[in-house]
């Protein structure tokens, strides 16, 4: 080929049309201001985006736990408290174990290798291998190393106290609500509220700088209760002593601070052990002091006696003839167990007589009684808040037939719970007035509350009420050394399909000092079947064990000789049913 | 001019300079706070260990029992207390 140089390229001397020069520049200005237009659409008009993806690469939220609050006792003792536990889950499509690391694991967490086998050969992409390990074992399993194994922080709650005060506490789920008890009335308060925060982590994890906190986290409160667990522990141990004896079937103790209207003590039985709930029947998650309302028999009469004292009908010592011991109200007669003669009112409460409560009913109007028990708080719930609380059976005033009047007096025809007793029991150990009940603790309680009777009346039932514990009255088992003590004994016929059954309820309400009452103990017993049915003798010596012990541990000054006690020999009279 | 320019430049400089060091601080005590905010929720985990460990131990039933059992203590009766007044003045 002949070579042809450069500069005489024919090529050269072509002349290009001026247009094409042109093109070419505003192509590429037109390209540049594109850019410039992208950029100034990226950087300032729309920048979140990018910011966004931005951030994302070096900021994240992380959750921030709070913890349940902590249940204390009046005196500040732990009887709930939530520490950290691990629960071990896995995605059993990563987590290929060889056959030995699945036998440690299995060791470790003390389950049956088949176990392990079968959760991780699940289908699903989530399973819980063990929840809630206490977090050394859980730091062992982080040791194994094993794929496809994780951890999750959870919340145990553990109740010191047991069984003791497992009705008032309840429980908690294992998500960590409130499921009974004071942990369901009070699940507000005690759980706390996760929040959440924002940081900057660096390469190895650490959190380097706090960018903003999304949601600060709310800390559960601590609920101090007005529980003292001294005199719940006395309250429930004396009362299992007594099931035993009389092999009962349940019961119930309910104490009361009567200056302040606060919860002491509330036992249940039977109970279960909240730490460990893996078998559970009905019968033992009963709050039955709450729950269960039961007709309370002669523990009324003291009311149905202060009405009248209210109502100007008779005088402490007016007096009642109770001979031939049996009295017919219409087709229905009720019965003295023994005769008793002439008794004043005073000896009808003493001696607990069934005609003499009744006589004393029929001679006011059944409205009358019926707002005396309405303004004691029966027939309606009291409304501590606590689940499954009942207000038990107190029938309007209209419908009353004079039989059901007559029985209304000595309880029967009218149902309350154990906790309603106790609380109507504060009219007599205070002035005649009724507080309302405190579960917790109540540093500036209230001085006065509902007046139901007056002081004087509120005065004289006190006198019969001592009097019934005295030798003579039905109950001198309720006696204490050193303590003067006021109560009534209760034993009722329990209703089994709708007629009476040869089962009893025993009960005794009392309080002490009688100068100065401080607490208002009130047990039940149901159906002792081990010969002894009897308040004064089933449910009164409880009464006195818990209350003498309670008051020793309050420090109570006593008001009575400290000698020992003079049972007189005879048996004490026999109340009524 | 320049000058100017120079002391200017180097003053920018101290500025930028002492910028990263301040946010290096914070980011220093940043990561104590962090530690101390742990150590404050460790420490309150285990004064809640403590205390359920606490009234594990201290639980009415199980001094009742050492009482009984092991010191052979026993209520006593009525006739064994004796009752003390306070003197008025003492």
């Amino acid at each position: 080929m002949k070579a042809i140089k450069f500069s005489r390229s024919p090529l050269l001397s072509e002349r290009l049309p001026p247009w094409r020069q042109r093109l070419v520049l505003v192509l590429l200005l037109g390209a540049f201001v594109a850019l410039i237009g992208r950029s100034l659409y990226l950087q300032g008009f729309n920048n979140e985006f990018l910011g966004d993806k931005g951030r994302a690469r070096f900021e994240r939220v992380i959750d921030i736990s709070a913890t349940r609050g902590r249940i204390t006792d009046r005196n500040g003792d732990v009887l709930a408290v939530s520490t950290p536990v691990r629960s071990i889950w896995a995605i059993p499509e990563d987590a290929q174990l060889a056959p030995a690391q699945a036998r440690s694991l299995a060791t470790l967490l003390d389950i049956d290798v088949r176990e392990v086998t079968r959760k991780l050969a699940s289908e699903r992409e989530f399973v819980y291998v063990k929840r809630q390990l206490p977090p050394e074992l859980a730091d062992r399993v982080t040791a194994l190393k094993l794929p496809g194994i994780h951890q999750k922080d959870e919340y145990r709650r553990y109740y010191p106290a047991g069984e003791v005060a497992a009705h008032m506490l309840g429980f908690t789920g294992i998500e960590d609500a409130g499921q009974e008890g004071i942990e369901l009335a009070f699940n507000s308060e005690l759980s706390g509220k996760p929040g959440s925060r924002r940081v900057i982590k660096d390469r190895r994890g650490n959190v380097v700088e706090d960018v903003e906190s999304i949601h600060p986290p709310m800390e559960g409160r601590d609920i101090v209760l007005a529980l003292d667990s001294k005199l719940q522990y006395l309250a429930y141990s004396h009362l299992k002593q007594a099931l035993e004896e009389h092999r009962a079937k349940a019961g119930g103790v309910v104490v009361l601070d009567a200056r302040s209207g606060e919860i002491l003590a509330l036992a249940n039985l039977p109970t279960y052990n909240p730490n460990n709930r893996v078998k559970l029947s009905g019968a033992q998650l009963r709050n039955r002091a709450l729950t269960d309302s039961f007709e309370p028999g002669s523990t009324m009469k003291p009311f149905t006696a202060a009405l009248a004292l209210e109502k100007g009908k008779v005088r402490f010592d007016t007096p009642i003839q109770t001979a031939p011991g049996k009295m017919t109200i219409g087709t229905a007669t009720i019965h003295d167990a023994h005769m008793h003669g002439v008794l004043t009112v005073a000896q009808v409460i003493q001696k607990s007589s069934n005609v003499g409560a009744a006589k004393l009913a029929l001679s006011m109007k059944p409205e009358e009684m019926w707002t005396m028990f309405d303004s004691l708080g029966f027939g309606a719930p009291l409304k501590l808040g606590f689940p499954g609380e009942v207000g038990g059976r107190l029938r309007p005033a209209k419908t009353w037939r004079p039989i059901e009047q007559a029985t209304m007096a000595y309880g029967h025809g009218i149902s309350v719970t154990l906790i309603q007793l106790a609380r109507a029991y504060q009219a007599f150990a205070r002035d005649g007035d009724l507080l309302p009940l405190s579960l917790a603790r109540l540093d500036t309680p209230p001085q006065n509350g509902k007046q139901v009777f007056s002081a004087q009346t509120a005065r004289e039932v006190r006198a019969m009420l001592e009097m019934a514990v005295l030798p003579g009255g039905t109950a001198p088992k309720a006696q204490i050394a050193g303590y003067r003590v006021a109560g009534k004994t209760g034993t009722a016929h329990k209703i089994e399909g709708g007629s009476y059954a040869n089962k009893y309820v025993a009960s005794f309400v009392g309080f002490a000092p009688v100068s100065d009452p401080r607490l208002i103990i009130a047990v039940m017993i149901d159906e002792p079947s081990n010969g002894k049915y009897y308040g004064g003798d089933v449910a009164a010596p409880v009464f006195a064990q818990v209350m003498a012990g309670s008051l020793r541990t309050l420090g109570v000054a006593p008001d009575a000789p400290l000698k020992p006690l003079l049972m007189t020999s005879a048996e004490p009279v026999k109340e009524e049913m | 001019m320049a000058r100017l320019n120079l002391i200017l430049i180097l003053i920018t400089l101290a500025c930028a300079l002492s910028t990263v060091s301040a946010n290096h601080r914070a980011r220093k005590l940043f990561t104590e706070l962090e530690a101390a905010q742990k150590r404050m929720r460790d420490l309150d985990v285990e004064w809640g260990q403590l205390q359920l460990e606490q009234s594990t131990w201290a639980g009415h039933v199980r001094v009742e029992k050492s009482a009984r059992e092991k010191l052979g203590m026993k209520p006593p009766a009525p006739g064994q207390i004796i009752s003390v007044d306070p003197v008025p003045g003492n």
